[in-house]
């Protein structure tokens, strides 16, 4: 990775591009200099934002000038430099009924806009990218563990990138054109990120299956929403898992009946680990999940 | 004490100074889109500067007071009317129980503020009594206003009183064509030579498509991007890049078509170049913008950036002396 390019979005933000390029290195780098700019709690800075292979702080210049605001991050880059980053994060094991019945009627409604008219979402990802089936696509979707790498777009939509080699990540195009419509809490793929739509709206992204599982409610109705409207936190760690209709059904009734729940458990990830044996690695996180 | 909505208008909505610190998790500022029309109606009704009003959009509402209430009208050049007679802009008066606000359509300007002595009282949600539409949040039931809803009034402050009115030079007007100074940087240097430059010399026309998300623009020539091979998790699009944060202000330009200006309710963060960023001093006057006004984009550096912030800071800062006292 080369130096950090910096530049101001006008007289309250500075933007960070780690790299041009996706790699958890980039996403690492991010999030280490957010919290390190997090924890000095400077005053003036009103908004830290890690994305991707990117963050962007907005800040009030009154407060702090533009050129101090400026120096304290490239002080911070260079204070993080590349020491091998340790993340200390949680993991959460998240329900997926993939190739439901809603989404591909959502995607029917939309084909024109689509590269291949003729299939359907997830059986054109699972071919473009190799799969023998869509059940081999499945499993290697929900094998390896994600990383929410982002969150935005709209409240609680978290982006995440699976924890795997460069040359096992999928990869997808988004549709031609964006459909005007998209199911609340479809599992969404586009470049390399899923996305996973918080609310019902817009979208360009592949739409893959959908959770039961609610992520962003102002009411805060179920146990999971105590602290928070919105589940995901960048840095987070997400492990996927397949489930039946008639699993989604009854976890539906569960979230009707406000018993519905996430378990998270906490996990330090660490990045020189994982490249030593990146399999073996992201099985033991998943291993966190069942307590062993 | 409590405001009737008979007729909503086009995009009613509750709003105050904003909510900021919930970017990372997606959700935006929000906030009166022209903030200085905010202040100016709060400090002729003797409320706290920041306190929540009613934000009207293109076609305002009809409302009914059910209780006297010290009211003040600023933003859009629209004429005000109690049960049918006009009333002032910029100037706070009196209106009795049953009274009927209704308005004339904008002349000039977008963005109409209803303030009220004591304020909208609806529920303060992560520190703002904002409505932030997308994510049905904050507000009246996070939502913009309709026929029938009742919204609470707060207490209104010992100061409040009838005839207070803003001077002349502090009175702002909305011109139907104007120049938008523009911070170049992000990812600028993605556009070809040519766009870079005809970007700054064509005058953009705002589409219908201009909401508090954000200012669509059209009518210029379209803006190419520099060829290049991808980088890894970018989307094929050379307008494309790895999903990152948006700045408010922000423009970016899906497909080198059509110039989105960033506006409080912005959507955080996604995959489109960003050109450059419209400066904190000019975000009230790009939201008082009407579909069909033109622009013109005028570059300039950090210094004139902060010129202008100092400016308008000071503007501020005589409003706040002449209406306090």
């Amino acid at each position: 990775m080369s130096a950090i390019r910096y530049s101001f979005g006008a007289d309250e933000h500075v933007f960070a591009e780690i790299d041009e390029g996706m790699s958890l290195e980039a996403f690492f780098k991010g999030m280490a200099i957010c919290k390190e700019l997090e924890k000095r709690r400077i005053p003036g800075v009103s908004e830290i934002c890690p994305s991707n292979a990117s963050y962007l702080v907005r800040f009030d210049p009154d407060v702090i000038h533009t050129d101090k605001m400026m120096a304290t991050l490239q002080e911070i880059e260079a204070q993080i430099g590349d020491a091998e980053i340790d993340l200390p994060t949680r993991i959460v094991e998240l329900p997926v009924f993939y190739n439901d019945p809603w989404t591909n009627e959502t995607g029917q409604r939309f084909r024109e806009r689509h590269q291949d008219p003729n299939s359907s979402d997830i059986e054109y990802t699972a071919r473009i990218n190799g799969f023998k089936s869509i059940d081999d696509f499945i499993a290697a979707h929900s094998g390896a563990p994600w990383f929410v790498s982002m969150v935005g777009f709209v409240a609680g939509l978290p982006w995440l990138y699976q924890i795997v080699e460069r040359s096992k990540q999928i990869e997808a195009p988004k549709y031609l054109r964006p459909r005007t419509d998209t199911p609340k809490l479809t599992i969404g793929f586009g470049g390399c990120f899923v996305a996973i739509y918080s609310v019902r709206g817009a979208g360009g992204y592949q739409m893959l299956g959908i959770t039961p599982a609610p992520i962003y409610d102002p009411e805060q109705k179920l146990p999971y929403f105590k602290d928070f409207l919105a589940v995901f936190k960048p840095g987070d760690i997400v492990k996927f898992k397949p489930i039946s209709r008639q699993e989604y059904d009854r976890d539906i009734k569960a979230v009707e009946a406000g018993t519905f729940d996430l378990t998270f458990r906490p996990v330090n990830f660490s990045l020189k680990d994982f490249h030593k044996d990146p399999g073996g690695y992201s099985r033991r996180l998943v291993e966190v999940l069942y307590g062993h | 004490m409590a405001i009737e909505v008979i007729k909503p208008g086009l995009a009613t909505t509750v709003q105050d100074v904003g909510r900021p610190g919930y970017y990372n998790v997606g959700i935006p500022l929000s906030g009166a889109l022209d903030q200085y029309a905010l202040r100016v109606a709060n400090l002729l009704v003797g409320n706290d500067e920041g306190a929540a009003v009613l934000e009207a959009s293109l076609l305002a509402p009809e409302l009914v007071f059910r209780a006297p209430a010290i009211i003040a009208i600023t933003g859009a050049e629209a004429t005000p009317k109690i049960n049918g007679e006009a009333r002032p802009r910029n100037e706070s008066f009196a209106v009795k129980a049953d009274d009927r606000l209704t308005f004339d359509f904008m002349r000039s300007g977008a963005r109409s503020y209803v303030a009220v002595a004591g304020g909208v009282d609806v529920p303060v949600v992560l520190g703002s009594r904002s409505t932030y539409g997308l994510g049905a949040l904050g507000g009246f039931s996070g939502r913009k206003v309709a026929a029938g809803d009742v919204l609470p009034v707060g207490q209104p402050r010992p100061g409040a009183r009838a005839g207070r009115a803003l001077a002349g030079d502090l009175a702002p007007s909305y011109p139907k064509s104007l120049e938008l100074r523009v911070v170049t940087g992000l990812y600028f240097h993605r556009l070809t030579d040519e766009a870079a430059r005809t970007f700054f010399e064509d005058t953009w026309t705002v589409a219908p498509e201009a909401d508090r998300i954000g200012y669509r623009y059209r009518k210029g020539r379209p803006l190419s991007f520099r060829e290049r091979k991808q980088p890894f998790g970018a989307g094929s699009d050379p307008s494309n890049i790895v999903d990152a944060g948006y700045p408010y202000g922000s423009i970016q330009v899906p497909g080198g078509l059509e110039p989105i200006i960033l506006h409080r309710d912005a959507v955080s963060g996604g995959g489109y170049a960003m050109i450059g960023t419209v400066i904190s001093a000019d975000m009230d006057r790009v939201a008082q913008m009407q579909p069909n006004n033109l622009a013109r984009f005028v570059a300039v550096d950090m210094a004139a950036a902060l010129k202008a912030r100092a400016e308008y800071k000071a503007r501020e800062a005589r409003l706040r002396a002449l209406l306090s006292a």
